[in-house]
C-alpha cells in the first residue's frame, strides 16, 4: 500500500537523452520520417556552410581595406578624430554603467570586447584562404585606438562608482559629448588643427550609425507630439497630426528620403544649404516618427481612463497626468513595439544610397565595383555586411527584451 | 444650496470671472489658432520659395508632359510601350510592373509565411530550429542586403547563354538573361476550357454557400463539401473534353540563335526582387501566423477533440477562424510594407513606378509633378489595400451583443 503510494507521488524522472530525442525527434510516424530525411540534409548544408566560411570563400574584398567599412573615405590622416570621438562616448557608457548597471552592463560589456577583439586580431592576411580577419591594412595606431577605447569602458566604469561623480554629470555629459564628437568629426572651416571633413568623405559603419542613433533619438520627441496630437481634442492639432502620420506612413520610405534629398531645397529660400546627411536624417526621422506615434498612441488607448480620472481627482494639472501617470504606463506597454520599430530604421537606413550617400552598404557596393575582380566576389562582401547588421539587431533585441523584464512588462 | 462653497469655506463670488490665461475656453482657441498659423505659415513659405525656385530654375509645373515623347525604354512592361509613346504610358507600364510584383509576392508571401509558421510549431525539434533560424536570419538583416545577395551575387553570377544550367529536358534553363521554364499556354480550343473553369469556379461557389444556409437553417446534412467540389472539378472535365482534350500545348524554351525563345522568361531583376521581397516578408509573417495560431486556448483545441471532431475540422472549425481574427490586422500591415517595399525595385535596374518617374525627373527636370504622381498613387495604392482588408477583417471578427 505504501510503496504504490510512493510509486504514485515520485516525480517523473528527469528526461535523459534518449527520451529526449524520442520525445523531440521520434515522436510520431511522420516526424520519424522528417527526422530521417533532415538529418543528413541539415549536415551536409551546416558542412558545406562551414567549408565555404573557411575554404571556398575569398574574403580580399573584404578585408584588404577593413577601414574603409568604417569610415568611408574619411581621410586617414584625420581618422584620429573618429576615433577619439568614439572613445569618448564608450568612456561616457563605462561611466553610466558604473552609476546604473542593469541593461548597460551588458551592452557596455559587449562593445568594450568588440574593440579588444579587432584591437589584439593577430592574424596577417596572406594567401593562406584560412582567415577568419585580418587587419594587415589597419596600421598599428589604429590598433592602439582600440585598445585603448576598450580601456576606456572600464576607466569609465571606475569613474562612474566614485561618490563625487553625480548622476546629473553624466547626465549632462550625453547632452554634450555627441555635439562635440560630431564637431570633431566634422571639423571647422580651414583650421590648421581640424581642417572641415566634408560629409561627402563620411561613410560606412560611421553614417550608419550616426543615422540610426539620430533618428531614434529625433523620432521620440517628434513622435510622442504627433501621437499627443492626434490624440488630442483640438480638431486643428488631431487634423495636421492626422494627416502627417497617415501620409508619412502610406509611402515608401524611398520617396520620403528623395523628397527630403530633391524636393526641399526647392521648399527653401535658396540660400539655405542643408547638408545631405542632415537631409537624409531628417527623412529617416521623420518617417520612424510616423510610426513611433502610431506606437505610442497604442499605448495611450491601453491606458485605463480611472487612472486619468483618478489623477484629476487628486488635483493633478493636465500636464502633470499626462508626465507621471499616463506617458509612463503607455510607454511602458508599447515598448517593445517601439524597439522592434528602432531596429526596422536601424536596418532602413541602408536606402540612403539612393541619395548618393556611402553608408555600410554603400561602401560594399562602392568596394564590388572599385575591381572588376571583385564582382565575382560580391556574395562575400554582402554576407559579411549582412553578418554586421545581424550583430547589431540582435544586440538591440537583447536590449529590448532586458529592459522588458526591469520595466516588469507582461509577456502574454 | 445655491451658493457654491470655495475651498476655504467662502462663499464663492459669481461676479467674479476666471481671468482669461487660465479660461480652458480660450486656452483652446489660442492654441488652436497658433497651431494653424504654424502651419499654414510654413506651407505658405514653402510655396512661395517653390515658385520662385521654379521661376529661376524653368521648371515645368503642368502635367502636359503627360503626352509628350518620354523618350527611355522600358526592359520589362507587361503593356505596349514604346519610348516614343508619353511619359503617361511609361507611368502606367510601371504601375504595371509594381502591382505584378507586389500582387504575386503577396501570394507567394503568405504562403511561404504559414508554412514556415507551421515548421516553428511543429513537434520536430530540428524543423522547428531551422525555421527559427529562417525567422531570424530574414528578420534581422535589411531587406536591401537580401535584395543585393540574391540579385548581384545569385542571379547575376548565373553563366552566360552558351553554358546555361540546364535542367532536365528544357524544363528549367537558368542564365545571365533570366530564368526560362516550360509553361502550359493556352491553345486556340483552350477558351472553352478557360470559360468551363471560371464557369466552374462560380458554380461551386454558389453551391457551397447555398447549401451550407440550407444545412445552416433545416439542420439537415447537404454534402455541401462534397458537391461543390463536384461542380469544382466536373464542370472544368466537361469543358476539357468539349474542348477536345487539347486546351493547353507545352511551351519549351529552345535555343535560337544566341538567344532562348518561347516558354516563360523571367528577367533576373524581376526573379530578384520577387525572391528576395518574399522571403524577407514570409519572415515576419511567420511570426505573425504563429502568434495567431498560439494565442488560440489550448481548452478550445481539447474541448474540440473530447466532442470528436476530426484534425481536420479541428483545424478548420475550431483554430482557424479564431486564429485569423488574431492574425488578419498585423497581416495587412505586413501585405502594406510589402507593396511599399517593392520600390526598392530601383535599386536593382526593376522598373517599376518608382524607377520609372526616377527616370524622368532626371531626365527633364519635372521633378515636382512627377513626384507627386508617385506620391499619390503610393497613397492610394496603400488606402485601398488596406479598405479591402480592414472590411474583410470586420466581417471575420467576433460579434458580440
Amino acid at each position: 500500500m505504501t510503496e504504490t503510494t510512493q510509486e504514485f507521488i515520485r516525480p517523473p524522472s528527469p528526461p535523459g537523452p534518449i527520451k529526449w530525442v524520442r520525445d523531440n525527434l521520434f515522436n510520431t510516424w511522420f516526424n520519424s520520417i522528417l527526422t530521417i530525411i533532415l538529418i543528413p540534409l541539415v549536415g551536409y548544408a551546416i558542412f558545406a556552410l562551414v567549408k565555404w566560411v573557411f575554404i571556398s570563400a575569398d574574403w580580399t574584398p573584404v578585408f584588404s581595406a577593413p577601414l574603409l567599412f568604417v569610415v568611408g573615405q574619411y581621410p586617414r590622416p584625420e581618422i584620429w578624430r573618429v576615433f577619439i570621438s568614439l572613445a569618448g562616448i564608450m568612456f561616457l557608457l563605462g561611466a553610466s554603467w558604473g552609476r546604473w548597471g542593469g541593461l548597460l552592463r551588458p551592452i557596455a560589456i559587449s562593445g568594450a570586447a568588440l574593440f579588444a577583439f579587432f584591437a589584439l586580431l593577430p592574424v596577417q592576411h596572406n594567401d593562406l584562404s584560412l582567415v577568419l580577419f585580418s587587419i594587415s591594412s589597419f596600421e598599428f595606431t589604429v590598433r592602439i585606438y582600440l585598445g585603448v577605447t576598450a580601456a576606456l569602458v572600464f576607466a569609465g566604469y571606475w569613474l562612474g562608482r566614485l561618490e563625487a561623480v553625480k548622476k546629473w554629470h553624466i547626465v549632462a555629459a550625453w547632452g554634450i559629448l555627441p555635439m562635440i564628437a560630431i564637431l570633431l568629426t566634422s571639423g571647422f572651416g580651414d583650421s590648421e588643427l581640424l581642417p572641415a571633413v566634408t560629409t561627402t568623405a563620411w561613410g560606412g559603419l560611421l553614417v550608419t550609425i550616426l543615422l540610426a542613433a539620430g533618428g531614434i533619438l529625433l523620432s521620440i520627441p517628434i513622435g510622442l507630439f504627433l501621437a499627443l496630437g492626434r490624440r488630442s481634442t483640438l480638431p486643428v492639432l488631431k487634423v495636421f497630426s492626422t494627416i502627417m502620420i497617415e501620409g508619412i506612413r502610406g509611402v515608401p520610405l524611398v520617396t520620403i528620403l528623395f523628397m527630403f534629398s530633391f524636393i526641399l531645397t526647392l521648399l527653401l529660400p535658396p540660400e539655405a544649404r542643408i547638408d545631405r546627411i542632415v537631409r537624409a536624417l531628417m527623412a529617416v526621422t521623420f518617417f520612424s516618427a510616423a510610426y513611433t506615434a502610431e506606437n505610442i498612441r497604442g499605448g495611450l488607448q491601453a491606458v485605463h481612463p480611472g487612472q486619468i480620472e483618478a489623477a484629476k481627482a487628486v488635483g493633478m494639472s493636465g500636464v502633470q497626468t499626462m508626465v507621471f501617470i499616463v506617458l509612463p504606463q503607455a510607454i511602458r506597454a508599447v515598448l517593445p513595439a517601439i524597439v522592434g520599430q528602432f531596429i526596422a530604421l536601424f536596418k532602413d537606413t541602408t536606402l540612403v544610397v539612393i541619395v548618393g550617400i556611402n553608408d555600410l552598404l554603400g561602401i560594399g557596393r562602392a568596394i564590388v565595383n572599385s575591381e572588376p575582380a571583385f564582382l565575382q566576389l560580391q556574395l562575400e562582401v554582402y554576407i559579411f555586411i549582412a553578418v554586421i547588421y545581424m550583430i547589431f539587431s540582435y544586440l538591440m533585441s537583447m536590449a529590448s527584451r532586458r529592459l522588458e523584464t526591469t520595466m516588469g512588462v507582461q509577456n502574454n | 444650496m445655491a451658493e457654491t462653497l470655495s475651498a476655504d469655506n467662502q462663499p464663492h463670488d459669481q461676479t467674479r470671472s476666471i481671468p482669461f490665461y487660465r479660461d480652458e475656453r480660450v486656452l483652446r482657441n489660442i492654441a488652436q489658432a497658433v497651431s494653424a498659423i504654424a502651419v499654414f505659415g510654413l506651407v505658405y513659405f514653402a510655396i512661395i520659395n517653390f515658385f520662385r525656385a521654379a521661376d529661376a530654375r524653368g521648371l515645368s509645373l503642368g502635367f502636359g508632359f503627360l503626352d509628350e515623347a518620354a523618350g527611355f525604354p522600358i526592359s520589362e512592361s507587361h503593356i505596349e510601350y514604346d519610348p516614343s509613346m508619353g511619359f503617361g504610358r511609361a507611368f502606367l507600364a510601371g504601375l504595371v510592373n509594381t502591382l505584378m510584383v507586389s500582387g504575386t509576392g503577396v501570394i507567394a508571401a503568405t504562403i511561404l509565411g504559414t508554412i514556415v509558421a507551421l515548421a516553428r510549431l511543429s513537434s520536430n525539434w530540428i524543423l522547428q530550429k531551422l525555421a527559427l533560424v529562417y525567422v531570424e536570419f530574414h528578420r534581422n538583416i535589411p531587406l536591401l542586403v537580401l535584395l543585393y545577395l540574391w540579385y548581384f551575387a545569385v542571379f547575376q553570377q548565373f553563366p552566360n547563354v552558351r553554358d546555361s544550367i540546364i535542367i532536365g529536358d528544357n524544363l528549367i534553363i537558368l542564365n545571365q538573361r533570366g530564368l526560362y521554364l516550360t509553361w502550359p499556354r493556352l491553345t486556340e480550343t483552350g477558351n472553352i476550357f478557360a470559360i468551363s473553369v471560371m464557369v466552374g469556379v462560380i458554380a461551386a461557389l454558389i453551391a457551397f454557400y447555398r447549401l451550407r444556409k440550407t444545412r445552416e437553417i433545416s439542420g439537415k446534412e447537404t454534402y455541401y463539401g462534397r458537391i461543390s467540389l463536384m461542380i469544382l472539378l466536373g464542370v472544368p472535365l466537361i469543358g476539357w473534353f468539349l474542348g477536345g482534350g487539347s486546351a493547353f500545348s507545352v511551351d519549351v524554351p529552345t535555343i535560337v540563335g544566341f538567344n532562348y525563345q518561347d516558354g516563360l522568361r523571367v528577367t533576373p531583376e524581376f526573379a530578384g526582387l520577387f525572391i528576395g521581397l518574399v522571403m524577407y516578408t514570409a519572415g515576419f509573417i511567420a511570426e505573425v501566423v504563429r502568434a495567431g495560431i498560439q494565442a488560440v486556448d489550448r481548452g478550445q483545441l481539447e474541448a474540440a477533440q473530447a466532442v470528436g471532431l476530426s484534425y481536420f475540422q479541428v483545424l478548420s472549425l475550431i483554430i482557424l477562424p479564431q486564429a485569423l481574427r488574431i492574425i488578419i490586422p498585423p497581416m495587412i500591415s505586413q501585405y502594406l510594407n510589402l507593396t511599399k517595399n517593392s520600390s526598392l525595385a530601383l535599386f536593382i535596374g526593376f522598373q517599376d513606378v518608382f524607377g520609372v518617374s526616377k527616370i524622368a525627373i532626371n531626365n527633364a527636370g519635372r521633378a515636382v509633378p512627377v513626384f507627386a504622381m508617385v506620391m499619390v498613387t503610393y497613397l492610394s495604392l496603400s488606402l485601398i489595400t488596406s479598405l479591402i482588408l480592414n472590411l474583410y477583417n470586420r466581417r471575420i471578427q467576433l460579434v458580440t451583443r
